[in-house]
Order: structure tokens, then sequence, then C-alpha cells
């Protein structure tokens, strides 16, 4: 681990002043992805702006859906009453995810932040187009059973994000809140939040530098309050998803209103799938439709040696989602 | 018959021994007053030592550039085969590796030369004032490596197969009848290959090593080691000191599953740096360190045929392995002795490959040859007793072995069939659907599988020390060490039993090579050679307190014969005359005897029956020699378990294990339940998702965290149910222990894929069976 300087930031405007004219700086939340990653000298921040004093830990009913303060801990928004009837998937994905001890210091913003678990990426002995640009990818032809297999490119195959949370935000339509060094805040849509690794694996998101995560907002809707979210992994607990899918249903007299579905373990950023949607969209609830919509979803699927079962793997695990919310 | 004297026979009913008595080292390790080798922080001046390692897997280093690395404040030293003290043998020769006893294992040591053999290879020591300062430190050192293509293992198309003529892998059971055309002639006749995945052993504590030269010509390591007299021997020869210059120390050990055992590079490393650096140095592995600093269990591929008769009783075995293996080293498992000896067969043959790759050299990981072994039998006869039409169970005691079938000897004890009926029973083995894929829960297929195991009881010997005080306490001192496992606590069990002391009035010190040597705790030896050699130190107090009291005349003893005076419960009385006696402390107090010392040897395995059949055959000279000394001795066990498969997302979960173990004599059953609980899950992680990933290219491992290589947690592991057979051995040694580190893995991943074929109709022959590999399963015809 390099040296570095650390301030602690009191507001999110003197959080994001401090980053501004530390372009190479970074904001420390719970540090369990920031401190692993500096300890492996994967990354070395020279000076890091602890964020966890700020006042960003409500989680609270608004106008536009749930809103969740970035620094809430990801154990008490899983656990939170809120979460837990309105938004079953998403506290289905946190608690799911890592260990307790994570969990209690793990950000929701530092959580949609966390960087891949690619082999590759996390050993600086390989090259890795995500971190060195241009250095290659030995994951292509190598160690790629836990890759994506959805919207990869030649230079990367990584599941950029391999959590949790995302993908359940992801299906139920959460808006980022983002503030920068001005005070101004601006709301992307998860969806967009993340980009695709095509010829620019490093650049993972759309966040400016010096632009924070403030919140996240959940609209209220029938397909979210009837939600869940499925994980298979080769262990119980603790491991990240081989394959997951959070879904959303409103079901009505054996036929589907809306419908929400994305996938985790499978896409290089969390899988939307309106492909998924739409075939289940104004459908009988029924195993053939689940199944229809799984094949829509991995249409595109581009896998590799060893990380094909995952096609299958996935369709499975969407159809099970599907079935346990249709009830 | 002249014998040592035996515990079964001074101890009838044992007092301590065989009752659960909680660990004495339990509070120490709760409250963090036990200290581990990495936690010598007292001692004067001690510094750090970061190991800096190479990225590539071969190569040759044509330089460093030091300047960043040495700006770093409180950097005290860049160490690397260019300035590192010269040592006065390396492992690297073979001759001299054989002077270094069995310690030397590792074969070659890294910062003798500019050759890089494998990926993480240590190439620099980076010595700095804090941990934290020797770490950045190392991060910026760079090392100029002109690389080469590596060959990345036996599985790589440039790898060479060759078969070994020396070193563990060519160590292969005899081969006996004609196995190939039994085979042939074989009514029915089954082959299958077998692939195991590399298995890191990921003891909590990693390699951890304070070396400290308290003169020029005396040095003290304070090191995670299984083997303190191993790690004393190969230092010394290393540094060209005699034994008695190095000393070696290990109070508690945070596990090794065998990856301690042996001395490895960073301990070396560490002992060379404190020279240079003229104060003590601390060296501790990373986590992803450890993956390639104190080896592995290598991968590797088994081919095994079975030739039966239509009844299933065999007729022939033939067992192939292919593994891959280090540069400089011919080290492989020796997968065939379990399938020479697990059955009744009349022809069996035993052949080893291997390949050399640009890997560290793996080692001896709980059951080597053994687990992975017992994998490929044990799936096999799964197959044979379905191709039957037999009970798998069935099967087995159809071909049991009531000699070894190896050597023909009989077997010192084998409670094989009492495991299998005692396992059955708890299990409810008879509610199993004869036909696999019928029973189901909900959407899961439920499977139930069972395996055997064995382990044998190799031969050693070690020493102890007894100091028996008057005032009713007592020191008892061995060089062993505790893995964790419950050494303390057993020993101080026997110790009490033999001086009929309470135990907490006995203190049992190991782990320090100033005690009196014994066998490294590995191999499942440690608990039966330990304990003898304190059963017998204990007896050796007794005798020399016999000859005191019979000379003393205000003793009830005086003038007694020595035989004729036994020990019993820290009485010394008359044999025939139980009454007429006294207790030791009088004796000692009218001999103004504070304490009372005594030392013994005790054996273990062959090596004890061959002394107690010598002792014998002096005494009947006349008579000729008595041939007690042909026992095949081993333990054995069987493991029962239930899965549920899910067939649709391939996920495999045990929900039910039984272990029955027949082990000889239980020191302790809850440390014993403990061992085989944590053997059985190692087995389950094996089985289910224990596996390091090389790169095939690179040769480098892309899951060296225990983040990304998974072990069982908690919610992977169901109740445990898990039971001792009672079983009296006298030939194995003067306890009847024999030991049960190993018995508790073997035939464990067997266990669980028997029941997968069981849930599924799919056989699973490649470990570990992970979700991918189930779905391509239920892909194909069942």
């Amino acid at each position: 681990m390099n040296d570095f300087s650390y301030t602690a930031a009191a507001t999110a405007k003197e959080a994001t002043g401090l980053l501004k004219d530390q372009p190479t700086a970074t904001y420390l939340a719970g540090g369990t992805t920031l401190l692993d990653l500096m300890k492996a000298n994967l990354l070395a921040p020279p000076h890091l702006v602890d964020v966890n004093p700020l006042p960003l830990t409500a989680i609270e009913q608004t106008p536009d859906g749930l809103r969740i303060g970035a620094m809430a801990r990801m154990s008490a928004v899983g656990e939170h009453p809120l979460v837990v009837q309105g938004y079953p998937a998403v506290s289905k994905s946190l608690l799911l995810a890592a260990s307790p001890q994570l969990r209690n210091m793990a950000s929701i913003g530092g959580n949609l932040l966390q960087r891949t678990r690619c082999g590759y990426f996390r050993d600086a002995a390989f090259p890795c187009n995500k971190r060195v640009p241009g250095s290659g990818c030995p994951a292509l032809e190598g160690d790629n059973h836990n890759l994506a297999v959805l919207g990869v490119s030649e230079s990367c195959i990584a599941t950029a994000y391999p959590g949790d949370l995302a993908v359940a935000l992801a299906a139920l339509d959460a808006v980022l809140t983002l503030e920068n060094a001005k005070g101004k805040q601006r709301r992307v849509p998860i969806t967009e939040f993340y980009l695709l690794p095509g010829r620019t694996p490093h650049k993972e998101n759309v966040l400016e530098p010096g632009e924070l995560i403030v919140a996240v907002t959940i609209p209220q809707a029938a397909h979210a309050q009837r939600s869940t979210y499925l994980k298979v992994r080769e262990r119980s607990s603790y491991a990240y998803a081989l394959a997951s899918a959070a879904v959303g249903l409103d079901v009505q007299g054996g036929t589907i209103r809306t419908a929400r579905v994305a996938l985790g373990g499978v896409g290089a950023q969390p899988w939307r799938s309106r492909e998924a949607e739409k075939v289940l969209t104004g459908q009988p609830a029924t195993e053939a439709t689940f199944r229809a919509a799984a094949a829509a979803a991995l249409r595109e699927a581009q896998p590799r040696k060893e990380n094909a079962y995952k096609v299958d793997l996935v369709q499975n695990t969407l159809v099970r989602a599907l079935q346990e919310v249709a009830g | 018959m002249e014998m040592e004297p035996n515990f079964a026979d001074t101890n009838p009913k044992a007092g301590v021994v065989g009752q659960p008595l909680s660990r004495v080292d339990g509070r120490a390790k709760v409250t963090g007053a036990a200290k581990y080798s990495a936690e010598y922080n007292q001692l004067p001046g001690l510094v750090h030592a970061v190991l800096k390692t190479s990225d590539v897997a071969r190569g040759r280093i044509t330089g460093f550039d030091v300047s960043a690395a040495r700006q770093v404040p409180g950097v005290l030293a860049i160490i690397t085969h260019e300035n590192i003290p010269k040592l006065a043998k390396t492992p690297n020769n073979p001759q001299d590796q054989q002077a270094m006893g069995p310690g030397a294992h590792m074969g070659f040591l890294p910062l003798t030369s500019d050759q890089v053999h494998y990926a993480a290879q240590p190439v620099a020591i980076v010595v700095a004032d804090t941990l934290e300062r020797a770490q950045h430190a190392a991060a910026l050192l760079r090392v100029q490596i002109s690389p080469e293509t590596p060959v990345a293992s036996f599985r790589d198309p440039k790898a060479e197969e060759f078969k070994p003529k020396e070193g563990r892998a060519a160590q292969l059971p005899k081969p006996r009848g004609n196995a190939q055309a039994a085979f042939a002639g074989a009514p029915i006749q089954l082959t299958a290959t077998y692939e195991h995945a590399i298995n890191h052993h990921n003891p909590m504590e990693p390699g951890a090593t304070t070396a400290h030269w308290e003169a020029p010509d005396r040095l003290t390591v304070y090191d995670a080691t299984q083997g303190i007299v191993w790690t004393q021997q190969a230092l010394s020869v290393m540094l060209g000191l005699s034994a008695d210059q190095v000393r070696v120390v290990n109070k508690f050990l945070g596990g090794g599953f065998g990856c301690k055992g042996s001395v490895w590079p960073h301990t070396v490393l560490a002992a060379q740096a404190a020279r240079a650096m003229g104060r003590p140095v601390k060296l501790v592995l990373t986590r992803p360190q450890q993956f390639t600093g104190m080896g592995h269990r290598e991968d590797q591929d088994q081919t095994l045929r079975l030739g039966a008769t239509s009844e299933g009783k065999l007729l022939a075995l033939l067992h192939e392995k292919t593994s891959t293996t280090s540069p400089w080293d011919a080290y492989a498992e020796t997968n065939s002795k379990i399938v020479d000896l697990l059955y009744a067969c009349p022809a069996f043959e035993a052949t080893a490959k291997l390949a050399k790759a640009n890997v560290m050299t793996s080692t001896f990981m709980r059951a080597p040859g053994e687990a992975p072994g017992s994998f490929a039998i044990e799936s096999l006869m799964d197959d044979l007793a379905y191709r039957v039409g037999v009970d798998p169970l069935q099967i087995r005691l159809l071909n049991y072995a009531d000699r070894d079938p190896s050597t023909g000897k009989p077997w010192s004890s084998k409670s094989l069939k009492e495991c299998y009926a005692r396992g059955a029973e708890l299990f409810g083995w008879a509610k199993r659907n004869p036909k696999n894929g019928q029973m189901r829960q909900g959407k899961l297929l439920v499977g139930y599988g069972m395996a055997s195991g064995t382990y044998p009881v190799h031969s050693g010997q070690g020493n102890a020390r007894v100091r028996l005080y008057a005032d009713g306490h007592a020191v008892v001192q061995a060089a062993a060490t505790d893995l964790g496992t419950g050494t303390y606590t057993v020993i101080t069990q026997t110790a009490a039993d033999a001086l009929g002391l309470a135990p907490e009035n006995i203190r049992f010190e190991l782990g320090d090579s100033q005690l009196p040597s014994t066998i490294v705790s590995g191999g499942s030896m440690a608990a039966g050679t330990v304990s003898s050699s304190v059963y017998l130190a204990a007896q050796d107090v007794w005798q020399k307190l016999t000859k005191v009291a019979v000379m003393d005349k205000k003793s009830p003893l005086f003038g007694a014969k020595p035989t004729d005076i036994e020990a019993n419960g820290g009485r010394l009385q008359l044999k025939a005359n139980p009454a007429k006696g006294e207790g030791f402390a009088e004796i000692m107090k009218r001999a103004m005897m504070t304490d009372l010392e005594g030392s013994a040897t005790g054996r273990y395995g062959a090596g004890y029956e061959s002394a107690q059949a010598a002792l014998n055959a002096k005494q009947d000279a006349a008579g000729g020699k008595d041939d007690a000394a042909g026992h095949s001795m081993h333990s054995f066990g069987a493991h029962f378990c239930e899965v549920h498969v899910d067939p649709d997302l391939g996920t495999v979960r045990v929900k039910r294990w039984v272990s029955v173990i027949g082990g000889g004599r239980i020191l302790n059953p809850k440390t014993a339940r403990s061992q085989i609980m944590g053997g059985a899950i190692m087995g389950i992680g094996a089985a289910l998702m224990e596996g390091t990933v090389r790169d095939p290219h690179l040769a480098r491992y892309t899951n060296a965290s225990l983040a990304d290589y998974h072990v069982c947690v908690n919610a992977d592991i169901p109740e445990m149910t898990v039971e001792f057979v009672d079983e009296k051995d006298p030939y194995i040694n003067a306890m009847g222990v024999k030991g049960i580190g190993e018995i508790s893995i073997v035939g464990t991943s067997a266990a669980v894929a028997n029941a997968i074929y069981h849930a599924t109709g799919r056989r699973l022959r490649s470990l570990p069976i992970t979700p991918d590999k189930m779905l391509e399963a239920l892909r194909q015809p069942a």
C-alpha cells in the first residue's frame, strides 16, 4: 500500500470540494473494496477523502419512491422494513451478499462502485486491459469460468460489477443522485450509469471526476413489491454469483401486466433485459412464457470456453425467480 | 512375555483418558494469550521482512531497479540473490538435500540464482522498520526478468510426460498377480478417469517465521511448523551450524494440514535476512503468497480399471496416475496405496506418470494419496454395485479384505464392518431407494451415498520427559506441535492417568527443540507417538521411585521385589496385595526428593511391534523368534451422506453427514469428534468447491485468495454425526492409539459423488463438482 493523506469530510459539499483540485484522490466510504485494492497495490490514490461522516444514511419514502442515502450500510438497508416490504429483491440482494461483517461496513454508494473479481484484474502481475489499457486480456483464452457472456468485447469479458445490489436496482428502475463540486445534482438511471467495456474497459461508469453518489431512489411499483432476487453460487454463502436474477412481476388474473428483469454474474454490467420483459408483458404467467423470456434475454450471449454453462444456468435461474414471484 | 508396559494393562480403567475434556489451551486461545510465530514482537530491534515475488512463471532475472524502493523511509535492506548471505548448503543440490532430512522437501531455494522457475517465486526480500514500509518498498521495487514460455501443467501441450524413477512419485505398491490378463478376462470390466483439481491447505495462520540470531552461531526461529525437529535439522545443515545451535520454537499453530510439515523458503530466507541485518526479522506470507509458498495438492488424473466377476467380486485393479510436478522435483501423492489394499483383490498394478511444469512443488496435504485415491476406488466400487445390482454397502462387504491384500499380513485391528453397520444405522441407510434418481424433495433431487476410508499407522518414534513433583504437580515435555487439533489436551490427559494426577496439576510443554525430540506432527502420528512416549516416561518415573521405595525401611514396600510392585493412581503397591503400598508423595518426601524425572522413547507403528518382538526374541532365544512383527496397521472408517441437487441450477448441498471411525483408542472424544468433522468438511470442500486455477498460458494462479478459492462456510455444512468404534489394538503402540488426522478426510469426496449419482444418475468424476459440471452432466442422458 502506498502512503496517502487523509481528510474526513463532514458534508457532500466539503467532500466534492476536496476532490475538485485533486483528480487522483478517492472517496473512502466503508472501505471494503477500496482498502483491498490498495493493499494489493491495484489502486494507489495519494489522498483519501473520508465520506463516512456525511449525513447520507437516511432511508425514507419520497414522492419519487424510496430514497436511500449513499452512506447507509448494506445491512441497515437490507433489513429495513420499507425495503423488505416494498422491494424484496433489493433486500435479498443485500442480505445474500458478502458476509455480515462486510455488510455492516459497506455503504450503498460504495457497493455500486465495487470492482470486478476477475482474477486477472485482481493480480497486478497479469496483463489486464481494464487495469492497464492496451496490455491485453488473458481471460479470453484463460480462466473465464465466472466472467461475462453478455455485453462483452474483445478487450474485456469481466463482470465489471460482480455484486448483487445493482442488479436488483437495475431491475427496479432505480435512479442515482450524483453531486459535483459545484453542489449541482444530477439524476442518472442506474441502467445508464454503467458503461459497456467496448474498447475502453477501464471506463466503467459515467461518474465525472469528483462526482459523488449521494442517494439511490427506487420508484414504488406493484412489480417492485412482488419482486425477488435469486443468486446461484458455488458455496452457500460468502461467494459472488455465478448467475443471479432480479425480477419483479405485476400479475393480475394470471396475466403479466408489467415485468422487470435484470441478470447478474453474466453481464459486463448489471444486465437489465428489456428483451425478456417484452416477452413477459401481457402474457400468461406460465413456465412457457418464462422460458421464452429467458431465451430472449440470452439471445445475444457470447460465451467462451469455460463460461458457456452460464447461458443455460442464468436462464434456469431467471425462470426459477419468475416462478417464485408468480407464485 | 517381556513387553514394554502397555496402557491397557496398567490402566485397565482409564481415568481422564477417553473423557471429553475441553481444550486445556482453549482459554489462552480465545483471550489472545496464546502466542503464535508472528507474535514475538518484543524481541529487541525486531524488523520486518516482505517477500517480493516474480510476476512471470519462467525466466531469468536480469536486474533490479531499487531506486524508488530505497527511498521509502525506514527501508533497511533489499536482499536479492546478488547480495544474500551465502548458505553452507542448499537443497538445490540433491546430496545436500539428503543431508537435510525429510524437512527439506522444497528441493529448490529461491534467491540462489537468477533462475525463475514458477510464478510468484520470491526474488527479493525487503526489510524495513515497519511492516507497512516494507510492503510499500516491495511494491516499488522493480525486478527485470527476461521471460520464457512456461509450462502450466501436465495438461499443457508443451508438457512432457515421464515415468519417475526416483522421488515419492516412484514409490508405488508392488504389483501382484497378472492384472492385465485378469482384467482382460473379467466378466465385468469398468474403466474410468478421475480428475482432481489443485487444492491448497490454506490454514488460517499463514507461513510465518521470526528469526533471531542470539549469537553469531546461535539461531532461534519461531516458526509456524508442524515439524520442530525437521526444521531444526534442515536449517542447521543449510546454515552450516550443528543441530543444537538452531532452536526451533512453536507454541501454537493455526492449522497446517501438511503444508507446515517441512521447511519452506520463507523460513530459510528469514534466517538469512536476520543474519544480514544483525537483528531479529519477522517474515509472514501474505495469503496470495501462501498459495505459492508452502506447496499444494497437485493437479492430477487417475485412470482406474476394475475387473470383477458377474457377482461383483474383484479380479483385477489397475491404477494409473498422471500429475504435475515442479521443474526440480519428482513428487506425487501415492494414490495407488489405498487402491491396493482397501479390498480383497488377487491382481493389482499401479503406474505413475509425471510432467514437469513451472509450478511450486506440491507437497503432503491431509491424507496425501489416500484422499484422491479413495475418490477413484470408492467411486468405481459404487459403479460396480449398480452394475451388479447390489447395495453399495453390500459390494464392499462382498470384497472385504480380512487380511492386507498387499502384504498378506493380518490386520493389527480392523473395525470397518462395525463402521459400516453403525454408520448405516445412524444414517438410516436402509431407507435408501435402491434405484437412483427416485428420491425428491420439492424440485430437489435427493441422494444417499457412502464410501470407506483407510489410512496407515506409519512407523515412527519420539521422546518425552516427565518430571513429577512431590507436591503433586508434574511437568511433561516433548518437542511436538499442536496444530490446533488438541495435542496439548490429549497428552495432558495421558499424563494425568499415567501419573494418577488431576489434569489441572499437569503442565504439558511442547513446541521447542530444546525439549525431548519427537516426530513431525503429521501423518496422523503425533497422538500415538507422543502419548506413548509420555506414558512410558511416566512408567520410568515409577520404576525409579520403586527402587527408592524398596530400599526405604520406612516404606511398606521395603524389601519387596520391584517386579512385584505396580503403580496405580499415583500409588506404588504390591500387585498381589494392593492394600500394601503408599502414594508417591510420601516416598519422595521421606527421601528428601522435591521431584523425580523419567524419560522414554515411545514407538509407533511397525517400529513398536518390531521392538516388542525383539524383546520377546531375546527372552525365548531357545524357542526362536517370535513372529509378532507381522501386522498391517491401519485405521478405517465409513462416511455416509445425503445430498440435495438442484437440477436446474446445478448446485449440490450436503444435508446430512455421518462418519464412523475405527481409530484405535480415542484419547478424547470431544477433540477427536472435532477433528473428524474438520476432515470431513475439508473433504466436502474438495468434493464441491475447492480448486486453485492456474492460467493455462501464464502458469500463474488466478484465484489465490480466500474470497476466490472457496472453502466451505458454515452454511455449507449440516449437522454432523461422528462416532468411534471401540477398538483395542495391542500391536501399534503402548497406548493403542492409531491417530485420526487423516482418516477423517479419506473417502469423503467419493461419498458426496456417490450420493450425487444416487440423486441424479449422473457420475461426476471431476473434482470439484461445481454447478457448471453438474449442469453439463445433467444435460447428458442418465
